[in-house]
């Protein structure tokens, strides 16, 4: 494409499909197991309430493991890959000329204020779920599959009815 | 942590993050068009993963490459993994986003992807705030399936698994086809950009240039 048209095309999704297969191959050869991202938000939680309310963080059930022995939360494997995922995806979207500041509301049938408000909801609802699946749509859906685990197979099934079910609800929406 | 562990981590993440991009997954109209079912990018990227790195694994194993011990596939405890996994899916039908992808819609300039990451944090503290009730460790604990993968637990060899995923991905991209031609409701590069839905631009241009695949939807450069 010339130097006229900036926003470079989309990788059709199969070959992306078999460069994302190959990465998360590369990955379970170096490290022993596939990508994620979840956790690091769990990790992100523990460090963020550890500046606020330490004595709450250190005594929670979920949290504290995390923060035992005055361990940094976010000293962890997880971490570094989300930051990782953050510098490879702005890297694409900038040289693809695909890099934009908005809000994204679609194609416009709601404010932007709803589009924040709908987004934090998803947010709560995605976080929440992620520490019950211990994992999301990338270790359990994706990784966990791909190892043939039968938690990325229930994980997937129920991900895309729930999905398909909420999303028709969303038809003012998106 | 040492920098070995660091620098394994951030290459695995740099190319995960650098092929979510590109395939488009940073947009939170692409990704939930998925589950309107008239643009089928997401079921087609992680199935096609799935199955390059399903093959590339067993041939691993049956090479022997991860030992006698395997690798670390986690335990499934059913309810845990059902509720888990109906939450995310509401949240992605909601918010637009699954947590990985809210990292990529943020860093491609979203700021609804940011607040989505926000969300996440604060759903987190909720759950670690109900962690200690009987109702979150009855689900978290509960129904543990005995085997942890699905040939172990259908007592049939991996590749047969391997060959139904493949049967499977085959009518979903036939299925994807169908009803993609359908609504030519792909979107493209430009689409995600300028927020335009192709499928609206369908029903009232009524222009049927767009393919299954999103004509002209081939890598010019190779980064």
């Amino acid at each position: 494409m010339s130097e006229c048209s900036p926003v470079r095309p989309l990788w059709p999704p199969v070959v992306a499909g078999v460069v994302l297969g190959l990465v998360l191959i590369l990955t379970f050869v170096l490290v022993g197991n596939g990508v994620g991202a979840s956790g690091t938000f769990a990790r992100i939680a523990a460090w963020f309430g550890m500046q606020v309310a330490p004595t709450a963080i250190e005594t929670n059930g979920y949290l504290g493991g995390m923060v035992a022995n005055h361990a940094n939360p976010l000293a962890n494997w997880i971490v570094v890959e989300v930051v990782g995922v953050a510098i490879g995806a702005l890297l694409a979207a900038v040289g693809a000329g695909r890099f934009k500041i908005k809000i994204d509301v679609g194609a416009g049938k709601i404010s932007p204020r709803t589009r924040l408000v709908l987004a934090l909801l998803g947010g709560v609802l995605a976080g929440f779920g992620s520490r019950l699946a211990a994992g999301c749509t990338s270790g359990v859906g994706l990784s966990g599959t791909a190892m043939l685990g039968i938690g990325g197979f229930i994980f997937l099934v129920v991900f895309f009815v729930v999905g398909l079910s909420m999303s028709a609800l969303m038809r003012r929406v998106w | 942590m040492d920098y070995g562990i660091a620098g394994t981590a951030l290459a695995s993440g740099i190319l995960f993050g650098y092929v979510l991009e590109q395939a488009g997954f940073g947009s939170p109209c692409k990704l939930t068009a998925q589950f309107r079912l008239t643009d089928w990018s997401v079921f087609k990227v992680m199935f096609t993963a799935i199955l390059v790195a399903a093959f590339g694994i067993l041939l691993l194993q049956t090479k022997n490459y991860f030992g006698a011990q395997g690798f670390f596939v986690p335990t499934t405890f059913l309810w845990a993994t059902v509720t888990g996994a109906a939450l995310i899916g509401a949240g992605f039908a909601v918010g637009g986003y699954c947590p990985g992808t809210s990292v990529v819609g943020f860093v491609s300039g979203r700021i609804d992807g940011l607040v989505f990451m926000l969300g996440m944090v604060i759903g987190i503290f909720g759950f670690a705030g109900v962690f200690d009730t009987s109702l979150i460790h009855g689900i978290m604990t509960s129904a543990r399936i005995s085997e942890k993968t699905l040939p172990a637990l259908l007592g049939v060899s991996p590749w047969v698994v391997f060959v139904g995923m493949i049967v499977l991905a085959g009518i979903g991209f036939w299925l994807a086809r169908m009803l993609e031609g359908r609504s030519h409701g792909v979107y493209t590069a430009e689409d995600i950009v300028t927020g335009e839905d192709p499928a609206d631009e369908a029903v009232e241009g009524g222009s049927p240039v767009r393919g299954p695949l999103g004509a002209g939807a081939i890598p010019t450069s190779a980064h």
